[in-house]
């Protein structure tokens, strides 16, 4: 039963790397605005053939 | 105003909307028309006012970064309000190829622009965004905040630690409550100290906050909440890491950790932002950051701060007059909403001193400063004491009353058990001495008035009340008096509606049309918007008498419209509901043209709470609707008239000098003083997203009728706040009932505490939610 030991480990390593993920997208302020970019998405980008018109 | 705007085959309202769409198709971003039906603003007017922005030293204060090639900056841009602006404003890169990069903020409507400055000036830029028809709001206030915005708490990241720790030591901690055999004992050992490993970021970093207040409430011989609680942390953290050391037992990391995590989640809900609106405005977030002010015949742009007596400045249309003044030169129609809410523009005659605040609207004027900013008739009263203090005259809340009785029981508690066992066991007495100051942890009443407040204000935000923050909850159910402002409170903006008491036919019509809408008298304004786009007719003679009326010669008929003593040659009697224009035409007496008031809905209802509530009425009217008012105000000595902001401040003064709660509603920069020295001051608003005057909390004026209804419940969300004490006391009383005879094992903590958050968090939604359902709020 020592595997538990290193299951263990690997659970709390893998944690620490989500909750790394976490701190990295907080203090590069990608949770500053939740709306815009849901408004955002739904804009088309424009056909450049159909703007040449 | 017939003209027609047309390109192509599109018709377009202005000359400024054509322009809009002429930019916008040259750089073929006409989807920016696909997405909906009206994007933007009407663009009917047109003048260019933003030479300030070349003074470098108000550029330095606008932009957030500089470097000799780009340049960063913010914009508040209060119109943004569909895609299509979303749409547009991040593709003013294709306007102009200097602009490199721009991003919207849609809840606070801000835009994010990284440009090239020697390609494009600010200037331009604003320019650029004003030709679009996104003009961005730059004011005094903006730079300031700016500088204050900088102190950031990281609540967040706290409880994403506090979270993750409690998960994982959750997990560890099963094994010991489920029971472990005896051949696996290395892993009860190796889970203790991995659960205490786990614990040290929760207590160091996201529950350390409680210390620090703790500390410093100490310090200010203060017992709140935090005080017990950091406690609870530290006796939990100290007997787990003795407990896992000795062997002697299993700790409480998990209850520790899920302690810290529950509190910093009734923290996070607390605290309730709106992006859009802001309880912080005085007179600097309206008024202009520069004025254009003439030297040796020239025109040019100084900052507000160096404009000084004996300045002669020019106002533009639509520019706010940012100190008192004498109007020199030009006609003067002034919009004074923002300072009284009268809707109405007042015209001045030269000579005549204009106060601060006013708009004005119509053709450039020239004026010179009698008083610098700071000292007008209307900012002076931001030198007032109640502006420089500190809120601290507020009342009390519910929880800071009672934890500090409860922080002294259960040192009394604790110490009594300790006491009780250490003579005859030590042990049993240290540990019966920590058992009681963690199970006592005053987690859910903690808890207890976040989430209750939190479902109060969104029930409020539902129906268009926005409060600052969940304290006010409390304020509003303490409240015995309300004080009302007249203009724009409890009459609506665009108040009076015009009723013709004649019958005219359509010839006389358009000759009353034709002299009024010569007059800049607001009632005879008020009359040509009544009657509409008639067709005008040339007026061959013309005198307006101030304060009488106007006496006209029109297409060969004479026409005498006022006052009844100039029509009709006798004064009118006093009885009359409203304000009465009279018309004659050809000496023959046609009736006259009415002017009700209008007051906001359910300004019975409001009446009707008297006298449980003190109600009361403050304006810097004159009293002519004195008789119209004693309707809703019964005693007519609580209707004060001719009140100066100043006036109004000193009156809340007196009111609460003599013990009574004070709630203050209104709506313009004359009401702020008594906003702000009131125990309550709620600023109305007919679109939140306009100014209003810094206050507590905001109330949209469609929801006015609902006031009432707001103020029960209120008081009932107190209610619920008390019995879920009781709740959480009853929890307090079983966990302790354990806990003073030393034996809480961890099993029955690490239970007690999340069922009593769970029902608390439970009980005061739901009960918040019936209480607003049984006031008809949801």
């Amino acid at each position: 039963m020592s595997i538990i030991y290193f299951l263990i480990g690997c659970s709390l390593l893998l944690a620490i790397c989500f909750l790394a993920a976490f701190f990295w997208a907080q203090r590069t302020g990608q949770n500053e605005d939740l709306h815009t970019p849901s408004m955002r998405i739904l804009l088309d980008d424009e056909d450049e053939n159909d703007a040449e018109k | 105003m017939t003209e027609q705007y047309a390109v192509e085959d599109k018709q377009f309202c202005c000359h400024g909307c054509q322009t809009v769409y002429q930019v916008l198709s040259e750089n073929k971003l006409c989807s920016y028309y696909n997405y909906n039906v009206h994007p933007g603003a009407t663009r009917s007017r047109i003048d260019k006012r933003f030479d300030y922005l070349n003074e470098p030293s108000i550029v330095s204060e606008l932009i957030d970064y500089k470097d000799d090639r780009v340049t960063i900056v913010t914009f508040y841009i209060p119109h943004i309000h569909c895609s299509s602006c979303l749409w547009l404003l991040e593709q003013l890169n294709r306007i102009n190829p200097a602009i490199h990069y721009c991003r919207v903020d849609f809840l606070k409507k801000q835009l994010n622009i990284r440009f090239d400055h020697q390609k494009l000036s600010l200037q331009q830029l604003v320019e650029l965004l004003y030709d679009i028809g996104y003009e961005p709001l730059i004011s005094l206030q903006d730079i300031i905040k700016k500088q204050n915005s900088a102190v950031k708490d990281n609540l967040v990241s706290k409880i994403a630690v506090a979270g993750f720790c409690f998960g994982n030591v959750m997990l560890l901690s099963f094994p010991e409550y489920f029971g472990i055999t005896s051949y696996e004992h290395s892993f009860k050992y190796f889970f203790g100290i991995l659960n205490v490993l786990i614990c040290i970021p929760v207590v160091l970093y996201s529950g350390w906050g409680y210390f620090v207040s703790a500390w410093q409430n100490l310090r200010n011989r203060v017992l709140n909440i935090d005080f017990p609680l950091a406690l609870g942390i530290a006796v939990l953290f100290i007997r787990s890491v003795t407990e896992v050391l000795t062997r002697s037992g299993a700790g409480f990391a998990d209850t520790l950790c899920g302690l810290v995590f529950f509190l910093l989640v009734g923290k996070f809900v607390q605290k309730k932002t709106y992006h859009h609106i802001s309880f912080e405005r005085d007179y600097r977030s309206f008024f202009p950051v520069a004025v254009h002010i003439l030297d040796n015949g020239m025109e040019k742009p100084i900052p507000l701060s160096q404009l000084h007596i004996h300045h002669r400045m020019v106002i533009r249309h639509n520019e706010i007059i940012p100190a008192d003044a004498i109007l020199l030169k030009g006609n003067a129609l002034v919009d004074f909403s923002f300072v009284t809410g009268e809707a109405v523009p007042v015209s001045k005659t030269l000579g005549e001193i204009i106060y601060a605040g006013g708009r004005q609207t119509g053709e450039a004027i020239e004026l010179e400063v009698v008083k610098p900013v700071s000292q007008s008739y209307l900012t002076q009263l931001w030198n007032n004491e109640a502006f420089i203090r500190k809120q601290d005259n507020r009342m009390q809340t519910f929880n800071e009353k009672v934890s500090k009785y409860f922080t002294i029981v259960l040192l009394l508690i604790a110490f009594s058990s300790l006491f009780f066992w250490l003579p005859t066991d030590y042990k049993r007495g240290f540990a019966a001495f920590t058992a009681v100051l963690i199970v006592a942890c005053p987690c859910a009443l903690a808890l207890s008035t976040p989430f209750t407040m939190s479902a109060a204000l969104s029930v409020f935000d539902r129906n268009l009340f926005y409060l600052k923050n969940t304290a006010v909850v409390e304020q509003l159910a303490s409240i015995d008096t309300i004080v009302f402002d007249k203009t724009g409170t409890i009459t609506t903006g665009d108040n009076s509606c015009v009723k013709i008491e004649a019958s005219l036919t359509e010839g006389q019509k358009q000759l009353v049309y034709s002299v009024c809408i010569n007059s800049i008298h607001p009632l005879c304004r008020m009359i040509y918007h009544y009657l509409g786009g008639i067709e005008r007719l040339p007026v061959s003679k013309y005198s307006e008498i101030p304060g009488k009326g106007i006496l006209a010669t029109v297409d060969k008929h004479q026409l005498r419209i006022g006052s009844s003593k100039l029509v009709l040659g006798y004064p009118e009697e006093k009885a009359a509901y409203s304000t009465n224009v009279h018309l004659l035409i050809d000496e023959v007496y046609q009736g006259y043209f009415a002017f009700e008031h209008h007051y906001r809905e359910g300004m019975d209802k409001i009446s009707a709470l008297e006298p449980s509530l003190n109600l009361h009425l403050l304006s810097g009217d004159q009293d002519h609707e004195r008789l119209e008012l004693v309707k809703f105000f019964k005693d007519p000595t609580r209707l004060h008239f001719n009140q100066s902001p100043q006036d109004k401040l000193e009156f809340i003064e007196s009111l609460q000098g003599s013990g009574y709660k004070v709630m203050m509603i209104g709506d313009g920069l004359n009401d702020s003083g008594a906003l702000k020295q009131s125990d309550l001051g709620v600023a109305i608003t007919d679109n939140v997203n306009n100014f209003s005057p810094g206050s507590d909390a905001i109330l949209d004026g469609r929801s006015f009728n609902k006031l009432p209804a707001f103020l029960r419940f209120s008081k009932d969300t107190v209610k619920i706040i008390h019995f879920s004490f009781l709740i959480s006391l009853t929890y307090n009383l079983i966990g302790l009932s354990y806990a003073v005879t030393g034996n809480l094992s961890p099993l029955i903590a690490a239970i007690l505490m999340p069922v009593s958050t769970v029902t608390i968090i439970s009980f005061t939604s739901i009960a918040t939610h019936l209480a607003a359902k049984q006031r008809k709020l949801l």
